[in-house]
C-alpha cells in the first residue's frame, strides 16, 4: 500500500503488447479488403442497422446527411468495388439483361429515319416489327393471337405485336429523359440550397415543400391538364414532379459536407464557390441521389403509362404502352383480353427489370440503404 | 421541447406550404395558355355579355394578387362557385364524390396493413430464408405491376369471365352490402402496391429491432419467442410504419385517381379526370386543392403522432 511505484508512473500511459508495425499492416489489409466480398457482407449488416427514419420525407426539413462520406462514390477504387458488387448480384444482372433486350427490341422495331430538306438519313434500317404500328386494318379488328399476329390486333385492326415492340421506345425514352432532366434541375438546386444556406436555402426548400404537398401523379395530371397531351408536355410534367426528391436528398448530404475540413480549406484558399461545389461537394454527396434516381426510373415509367391510360399522356392512338390500354376497358368488357394483357405485360416486365437494376445499384453504391423502400 | 411547442412549431412550417399550394392551384387557370375566360368556358364561343359577367364573377378585372386573395377568401369558406361547363355548384359536386374516395382509400389502406405487417414480420424472422425470398419477390412484383392493368385484369377475370361481380358500380348507397361487394376488387387493386411498400418497410424495421440489446435481453430472460416478437420488437418497429403514413396517403391518392377510372368508381379521382377532359377548370382546382390540403394536414398529423410516440424527435429539429 505504501509502494510508491504507481505514483511515479502517473501521467504516462504505456500500452503493453502494441506492435505498431503489425497494426499498420493489419489496417492496410482491412482497407484493401473493402472491395472484396467480405465488405459486401459487412455492409449488408450495416444496412439493417441503419435507421430508416432519418431518410423519410416529412413535412418540414428532412434528410440530414453525413453518413455517406465513405459510400464509395467519387474515388476510383470505390467505383470499382461498386461495380464488383453489382456484377456479383445475379438478380440485378438479370434485370439489366431484360432492360437491354427490351431496348434492342424497341430500337430495331422499326427503321429509324430522319428527314430534312428532302434528304432522308436512315440511322437504323432493320425492322423487327412485321407491320407499321399505326397502319390501320392490317388484319381483322379485335382478332385474338394467331401466327400472323402473335399478340392479336386491336379495335382498328392494328397489329399489337408491332405496337408493343415500338411502344418500348416511348417508355424507355420517357423514363431515361425525365429522370435525367430532373437530375439536371434537382442536383444544382439541392447543392446550392445546401451550400449557401440562408434565404436561398429557405426559398428553394419552401418551393420543394410546396410541390411535395401534391401527390406525384395528381401534380403531373394537373400539369398535363394545363399543357395538354404530347410527348414533351408529358416529360415536363414528370420532370417538374421528379426533381424534388433529388434536390431534397442532395441538400441533406451537402449540409454535412459543407462542414468538412476540406471544404473549409478550399474556402480559405479562395477557391470560387462554383469550383468547390462542382469539384468537392457534389461528387461526395451524389451517391444516394444516383441510387434514388435509378429506383425512380421505374415509377416514372409507371406514371407515364398511367397518364397514358387516363388519356392524358400522349395523343390517343399513339403506340405507347399506357395509351394502348386507354381503350382497354371497353375492349376487355367485350372479351378481347389480348388488347389489354400484352401491353400491360410489357410495362410490368420493363418496370420489374428496372427495379431489379435499381436495387442492384442501391446495394452496390450505398449498401446501407434499405432496398425496396423508395421515397416516391 | 414540450409537445405543445413542438406542435406550434411544426404547424407553423405548414403555413408557407399551404400558401404555396393555394397559389399554385389558383395559378392553374392562369398558367394555362390562352385567356383565362377561354380556359374557363372550355374555349367555347360565348357572347360578350356572358364574357363580361364571367370576368366580374371570377374577379378577372382586378390585379392578380387581389384575385388570389379573393379566391382564397372564397375557398376558405368552401365557396367554389359554379362550374361554367356544367352549371352546377362546384362545392357540392366535389363533396358528393368525397365519401367514395375515402371509403376506397381507407379500406385499401387497412388491407395493405393487414397484408404488409404480417408479411414483413415473417420475412424479418425468416431472414434470408424461403419466406423472406418469397416476400421479396412478392414486393418487387407488387411494385412493378401497373395498378390500372391489375384492375383491368381482375375485372376481366372476376367480372367478365366468372361473372362474380358487376363491371360497373351498383346503383346503391355507399354503405350497402352490394356496394361493399363491388368494392372488393378496387380495394385489392389499390392496396397491392402499398402492401408491397409496407412489407419491405416492416421487414427492415423489424430486422433492425431484432438485433437490439433488449430483444437479446428478453430472450435471455427466457421469454417465449412469440412474446419477444409480438410484444417487444413489433411495437417498436411499428413506428416506422407510422412515419411513412404521409407517403402512404400520397400513394393512395395517386392510386385512387387511376383505380377509380378503371372501375368507374364515382370518387374524386374520376371527377378529376372527367373534369380535365371537359376542361372544367374550377372543378379541377377544387379537387387538386382538396387533395393538397388533405396531404398537408395528414403530414402534419403524422409528424405530431410521431412526436408523441417517439419523444426524441422533438429535440431533433
Amino acid at each position: 500500500m505504501t509502494d510508491r511505484e504507481p505514483t511515479t508512473r502517473r501521467g504516462r500511459i504505456r500500452i503493453e503488447g502494441f506492435d505498431e508495425h503489425a497494426t499498420a499492416t493489419n489496417t492496410d489489409h482491412v482497407q484493401s479488403n473493402r472491395s472484396d466480398l467480405d465488405a459486401v457482407s459487412d455492409r449488408r449488416d450495416e444496412l439493417d442497422r441503419r435507421t430508416t427514419v432519418d431518410r423519410l420525407p416529412t413535412g418540414g426539413r428532412s434528410t440530414r446527411g453525413g453518413r455517406n462520406l465513405d459510400s464509395g462514390v467519387g474515388n476510383k477504387t470505390g467505383l470499382e468495388a461498386s461495380w464488383g458488387r453489382f456484377r456479383s448480384n445475379r438478380t440485378a444482372l438479370f434485370g439489366l439483361a431484360i432492360v437491354a433486350a427490351l431496348s434492342v427490341l424497341a430500337l430495331f422495331a422499326r427503321p429509324l429515319e430522319f428527314s430534312a430538306m428532302g434528304y432522308t438519313l436512315t440511322v437504323q434500317p432493320f425492322s423487327l416489327a412485321p407491320y407499321d404500328p399505326s397502319e390501320l386494318y392490317v388484319g381483322p379488328s379485335n382478332a385474338g393471337p394467331s401466327l400472323a399476329h402473335p399478340f392479336g390486333t386491336d379495335w382498328a385492326g392494328r397489329d399489337l405485336f408491332s405496337r408493343v415492340l415500338v411502344g418500348g421506345r416511348y417508355s424507355l425514352s420517357i423514363g431515361a429523359l425525365a429522370v435525367t432532366l430532373a437530375l439536371c434541375i434537382g442536383i444544382p438546386l439541392g447543392a446550392i440550397a445546401g451550400y449557401f444556406g440562408g434565404w436561398i436555402d429557405e426559398t428553394i426548400m419552401r418551393l420543394v415543400d410546396t410541390l411535395y404537398a401534391f401527390p406525384f401523379l395528381v401534380l403531373a395530371i394537373a400539369i398535363v391538364a394545363i399543357l395538354g397531351p404530347g410527348y414533351w408536355n408529358l416529360i415536363v410534367a414528370l420532370v417538374v414532379t421528379g426533381w424534388l426528391t433529388y434536390a431534397r436528398l442532395l441538400r441533406g448530404e451537402v449540409l454535412s459536407i459543407v462542414e468538412t475540413d476540406y471544404v473549409e480549406a478550399s474556402k480559405a484558399l479562395g477557391t470560387p464557390h462554383r469550383t468547390i461545389i462542382g469539384r468537392h461537394v457534389v461528387p461526395n454527396a451524389i451517391g444516394p441521389v444516383i441510387v434514388q434516381a435509378t429506383l425512380n426510373v421505374g415509377s416514372v415509367v409507371l406514371a407515364a403509362a398511367a397518364l397514358g391510360f387516363l388519356g392524358l399522356g400522349l395523343e390517343a392512338g399513339t403506340a405507347e404502352w399506357g395509351t394502348m390500354l386507354a381503350r382497354g376497358r371497353s375492349s376487355l368488357l367485350q372479351g378481347h383480353w389480348h388488347v389489354t394483357v400484352f401491353p400491360g405485360m410489357a410495362i410490368f416486365l420493363f418496370v420489374l427489370a428496372i427495379n431489379l437494376v435499381g436495387d442492384g445499384v442501391t446495394d452496390a453504391l450505398d449498401p446501407r440503404r434499405e432496398t425496396g423502400r423508395r421515397d416516391r | 421541447m414540450s409537445i405543445v411547442r413542438y406542435t406550434l412549431r411544426r404547424a407553423l412550417t405548414s403555413v408557407p406550404v399551404l400558401i404555396g399550394a393555394t397559389a399554385l392551384t389558383f395559378g392553374l387557370v392562369h398558367l394555362a395558355p390562352g385567356d383565362p375566360i377561354d380556359v374557363l368556358v372550355g374555349f367555347d364561343h360565348v357572347d360578350p355579355a356572358t364574357r363580361a359577367s364571367l370576368r366580374a364573377e371570377y374577379n378577372l378585372d382586378r390585379p392578380l394578387w387581389q384575385q388570389y386573395l379573393l379566391w382564397v377568401r372564397d375557398v376558405a369558406t368552401l365557396e367554389f362557385g359554379e362550374s361554367p361547363i356544367t352549371g352546377r355548384d362546384v362545392g357540392p359536386t366535389v363533396a358528393g364524390r368525397l365519401p367514395h374516395t375515402i371509403a376506397l382509400g381507407v379500406s385499401a389502406w387497412l388491407l395493405s396493413l393487414a397484408i404488409g405487417i404480417p408479411a414483413g414480420i415473417v420475412a424479418a424472422v425468416d431472414d434470408g430464408g424461403p419466406a423472406d425470398e418469397v416476400s421479396r419477390i412478392g414486393a418487387l412484383v407488387g411494385i412493378a405491376t401497373p395498378n390500372f392493368w391489375l384492375g383491368l385484369v381482375l375485372l376481366f377475370v372476376f367480372g367478365v369471365q366468372l361473372g362474380w361481380v358487376r363491371v360497373t358500380p351498383p346503383d346503391a348507397p355507399l354503405a350497402s352490402l352490394e356496394m361493399a361487394w363491388f368494392m372488393v376488387l378496387p380495394t385489392i387493386t389499390l392496396a397491392t402496391a402499398l402492401a408491397a411498400v409496407v412489407t419491405r418497410l416492416m421487414r427492415s424495421s423489424m430486422r433492425r429491432e431484432l438485433e437490439r440489446e433488449y430483444v437479446r435481453g428478453a430472450r435471455a430472460r427466457g421469454l417465449r419467442e412469440r412474446t419477444v416478437l409480438l410484444k417487444h420488437a413489433l411495437r417498436n418497429s411499428l413506428t416506422a410504419v407510422v412515419t411513412v403514413a404521409g407517403l402512404q396517403i400520397a400513394l393512395l391518392l395517386d392510386g385512387a385517381v387511376v383505380v377509380e377510372q378503371v372501375f368507374s368508381w364515382p370518387g374524386m379521382g374520376q371527377l378529376l379526370v372527367e373534369s380535365i377532359s371537359r376542361r372544367d377548370f374550377p372543378v379541377v382546382q377544387a379537387v387538386v386543392l382538396l387533395i393538397a390540403v388533405a396531404t398537408i394536414v395528414a403530414n402534419l398529423l403524422v409528424d405530431l403522432a410521431y412526436a408523441v410516440i417517439d419523444p426524441r424527435i422533438r429535440h431533433d429539429r
